[in-house]
């Protein structure tokens, strides 16, 4: 074990960045040309980035699974984006928002990259703006807020239920113009499956397109992943179908540092799933719990519909364990809530996997149009996929796998221990601790793309000397080589179960053991399990076709031959954690009526894992967390 | 429910292809269209057969990558959905379903259902941008937006470009995703700027890449997951009579 250093400048933390700035190398322009940088991905990240570092004159080559960089999952994001404009004068500040963040994180992320990221906020709406996002804005022609997520200020900016969508199709189009210029190169329908290092710096990937199987090398003298979350491990999630680990994952077995891989958040309000063949799962936004009332029977398996159960036959549990905060509880605990009121059997619905959040008082209140007014959409969304109205009956809700806080360790600069290898957005571990705050996701994958890594990658560009690499050396030969081997693998099994089957199968062993509750003993069954499923996938899976064509089956079996790897990594990490802390939960550590006990003496740290190997124990590396600025506290929401 | 599925096969852009029969059992009413896809290929890969390629990714209606042509509409019959949010409660027991992929010269076909729309991302390349350098962008406020303008903005930017205006037009024209672009940036006051420029190229290269023109037959807005209205196209047409009536055309 050694002990990681995060390259944190010194100085008072509001000053930090500005005189880090002040310090980091420039590349010239006339010399940026020079430079070929290949970005993974198109997310927020990953395209802000893309676009931005193409804007300076850098050769930037940019990747995406999908068939357009549009596509990109940051697109599914609902609610909004922070920032600490204090438009609204109710008090916000930057230092607000970086404590409303790390206090979400419940102390488990870096101080300076948070603090930084709030700073950066106000940027990234002035951007957006003349981007053309369509912002939500009062009838003044200002822009609009509301309040998001037990916070006490309204800091959220918002385009209807899709801001996702608009903040991506602003970075979309700014892709688009510096492809339009010349400056970026976009391989869309291209997966990355290696990353190549050279004398010990990242200096390439190799890729699958994945319209004709050609297996390409791409050189470079800087290498970005903003390749999202793994957040798919469970095999349920919100995440869309294709999001992966397979990037991350195959930079980790490269040498990078992959850090607490087992802090994964689960959102309380979901749509819970109707039977064995669903395929994903439906975030519905956080806000219906401002007028919406969590309830169960009160008797175990109680059949009848919500609409015949009594009032005194009803458990307002939430209202019930935390009278102070009742049904708005953060994430993590209104998520656990639920989930253990189900597995003692309370649970509703055909699967017995559910809770009702019921309007009906709601509506009584305030009159069905003002209901209609606030939750319409969502009422809609709901009915789409439920059949059910839920004007009429309750709706029922249960928790998802919806982000993941973990990903590979980077430094202040978003620089892995990989000299070269620079991690973005949900890709990397940095700002959220373990508890992403809600609105603060879009807020962290454009800080990163437009405004952080344009200035950290110039500061590593300007002072390695780099010999120039052709993708004729031979740690490209290797690279592909160990890619084409195993993609024959995958194909010659020629088992008789699909690689679906083994992820659904997965997905459930994770999600029970490794999911909003974990314990010692689960986790080391998982182990062992995870293990012995392992081994069946590359004796038992079944991928037709070949390489060399559009092949669903193939994308797919290596992506869950990843996560049949990947997860271990989480349960060595939650394994080894031996506390409770946002949504890493261990039932060994908890006050007698159940809430989190943290333990800042012994895990007050940054848990990066290196690779020693399929099957075998990653070493540990830590990087303490130093709190200058604020002090570590119990979060408490009786 | 049992189904029985008209599937459209074809291996490559190169090869023929054609509507294969397939049976199946089993489905429920509460799965989406796509999970009874998922259902059948997981019984065609079991069998040794070929699972039908199609795409899809969020599977909440927003990306805009699934597609399909459903008894010969695309998305399927359900208003302003789209192929991933619709259910299988909309079918009946013993119904015979067409399924086939988005049909223009301009999204050919890369294999079964799974057709090339990057064409889309050309026009955008085109000019669907706002010139605005990172950094110089000033305070987000210093601009007022009227409310209903940008209302009007969103209106037209919610579109997720996913080609079921062209699949559904009989000239397979593009006209409704370039318009809602073009209308995107023309209500608001940062789009100034490239206004002319921005519709001369767009309707430049969505010529070039082969999509048809407008008739007025209105089947895009009907189609559409996002119900953008045909108002647009009326919009972009007065923005491309304006742009090349100014004095400026010339040097597009």
């Amino acid at each position: 074990m050694t002990q990681l250093d995060g390259r944190v400048p010194s100085g008072p933390i509001a000053e930090k960045w500005d005189r880090h700035r002040r310090q980091l190398r420039l590349v010239a322009p006339a010399n940026r040309r020079k430079f070929r940088i290949i970005v993974v991905g198109s997310g927020l990240a990953g395209a802000s980035a893309a676009a931005t570092l193409g804007q300076l004159g850098y050769q930037v080559d940019c990747f995406c699974f999908q068939d357009s960089p549009r596509r990109a999952h940051s697109i599914a994001a609902q609610g909004g984006i922070n920032a600490a404009k204090n438009y609204q004068n109710d008090g916000d500040n930057v230092w607000r928002l970086f404590y409303d963040t790390i206090k979400g994180g419940d102390f488990r992320s870096r101080e300076a990259n948070v603090y930084r990221l709030a700073q950066i906020s106000t940027a990234i709406i002035d951007q957006c703006v003349a981007l053309g996002v369509p912002f939500a804005r009062e009838y003044g022609g200002m822009l609009a807020n509301r309040s998001f997520g037990g916070v006490q200020v309204s800091r959220t900016f918002y385009a209807r239920g899709q801001t996702g969508q608009q903040l991506l199709l602003a970075c979309y189009s700014a892709l688009a113009r510096q492809i339009d210029a010349g400056n970026v190169r976009m391989y869309p329908r291209t997966e990355m499956l290696d990353l190549v290092i050279v004398d010990g710096k990242a200096r390439g990937i190799i890729t699958r397109n994945l319209v004709t199987g050609e297996i390409q090398r791409h050189a470079a003298h800087a290498v970005c992943l903003a390749t999202g979350g793994y957040g798919n491990i469970y095999y349920l999630s919100t995440n869309a179908a294709g999001c992966n680990v397979t990037a991350t994952y195959r930079a980790y077995k490269r040498g990078a540092y992959f850090a607490n891989p087992c802090f994964t958040q689960i959102h309380p309000t979901c749509i819970p799933p109707h039977g064995e063949h669903q395929s994903k799962l439906t975030l519905m936004s956080e806000s219906l719990r401002n007028d919406g009332r969590i309830w169960v029977p009160k008797r175990k398996g109680d059949r009848r519909p919500p609409q015949e159960i009594p009032e005194s036959e009803r458990d307002y549990f939430l209202e019930r364990m935390y009278p102070a905060f009742g049904n708005l509880v953060p994430r993590d605990i209104a998520s656990r809530a639920i989930k253990r009121i189900c597995d003692q059997g309370y649970g509703v619905g055909p699967l017995g996997i559910g809770v009702y959040l019921d309007f009906s008082d709601a509506i009584k209140r305030l009159g069905r149009s003002t209901i209609e007014q606030r939750y319409g959409n969502l009422f809609e969304m709901y009915e789409r996929i439920t059949g059910e109205d839920p004007y009429e009956v309750p709706m029922r809700i249960y928790p998802a796998s919806h982000y993941t806080m973990g990903g590979l360790w980077v430094d202040y600069n978003l620089m892995s221990n990989i000299p070269g290898l620079f991690v973005l957005g949900e890709a990397n571990f940095s700002d959220h601790g373990a508890n992403r705050l809600g609105a603060s996701a879009l807020m962290q994958g454009l800080a990163d793309g437009f405004f952080i890594i344009p200035n950290t990658i110039a500061h590593y560009l300007a002072g390695e000397p780099m010999q120039p690499v052709s993708t004729d050396h031979d740690a490209f030969a290797e690279a592909e080589n160990e890619v084409r081997l195993r993609i024959r693998r995958l194909l010659q099994v020629k088992g008789r179960r699909t690689p679906d089957s083994f992820h659904r199968e997965l997905g459930r062993l994770m999600w029970d053991n490794c999911g909003m509750i974990r314990n010692r003993e689960g986790l080391q069954r998982t182990l062992e399990k995870v293990a012995q499923l392992r081994e069946e996938f590359w004796e038992n899976v079944n991928v037709l076709g070949s390489n060399e064509q559009f092949n669903i089956m193939l994308e797919k079996a290596g992506r869950v031959a990843d996560f049949l790897e990947f997860a271990e990594l989480m349960c060595y990490d939650a394994l080894h954690r031996e506390e409770s802390c946002g949504a890493h939960f261990r039932e060994e550590y908890q006050t007698p009526d159940g809430e989190a006990v943290r333990n800042d003496e012994q895990f007050c740290y940054v848990a990066a894992w290196e690779y020693q190997g399929v099957g075998q124990k990653p070493t540990l590396h830590k990087e303490p967390l130093v709190f200058e600025e604020v002090k570590p506290t119990v979060r408490s929401y009786k | 429910m049992k189904l029985t599925l008209h599937i459209w096969r074809q291996p490559d852009r190169n090869s023929p292809g054609r509507l294969v029969t397939y049976q199946l059992d089993g489905v429920s009413p509460d799965m989406s269209f796509l999970e009874m896809l998922d259902l059948l290929n997981e019984q065609l890969a079991s069998s040794g057969q070929d699972p039908v390629a199609f795409d899809h990714d969020c599977r909440e209606g927003i990306c805009g990558m699934c597609s399909l042509v459903i008894n010969g509409v695309p998305h399927g019959p359900l208003q302003g959905t789209t192929t991933c949010q619709l259910h299988m409660r909309h079918f009946r027991d013993g119904d015979h379903i067409y399924i086939e992929p988005f049909r223009a010269k301009a999204f050919p076909v890369i294999k079964d259902l799974v057709v090339d729309r990057s064409a889309f991302d050309r026009i955008i390349e085109a000019g669907g941008y706002i010139s605005t350098n990172v950094g110089s962008a000033p305070e987000a406020n210093t601009i007022p937006v009227p409310k209903e303008e940008a209302d009007t903005a969103f209106d037209a930017a919610t579109c997720i470009g996913c080609g079921a205006c062209v699949a559904a037009c009989p000239n397979a024209s593009a006209m409704l995703f370039v318009a809602a672009k073009v209308a995107h940036f023309a209500h608001l006051p940062h789009g100034q700027p490239e206004r002319r420029r921005r519709v001369l190229r767009m309707v430049e290269e969505m010529d070039r890449q082969g999509f048809g023109n407008c008739s007025n037959y209105e089947e895009c807005e009907a189609a559409c997951p996002k119900e953008i209205s045909v108002k647009f196209i009326a919009e972009m047409n007065r923005e491309y009579l304006r742009a090349l009536c100014s004095p400026a055309a010339d040097q597009v």
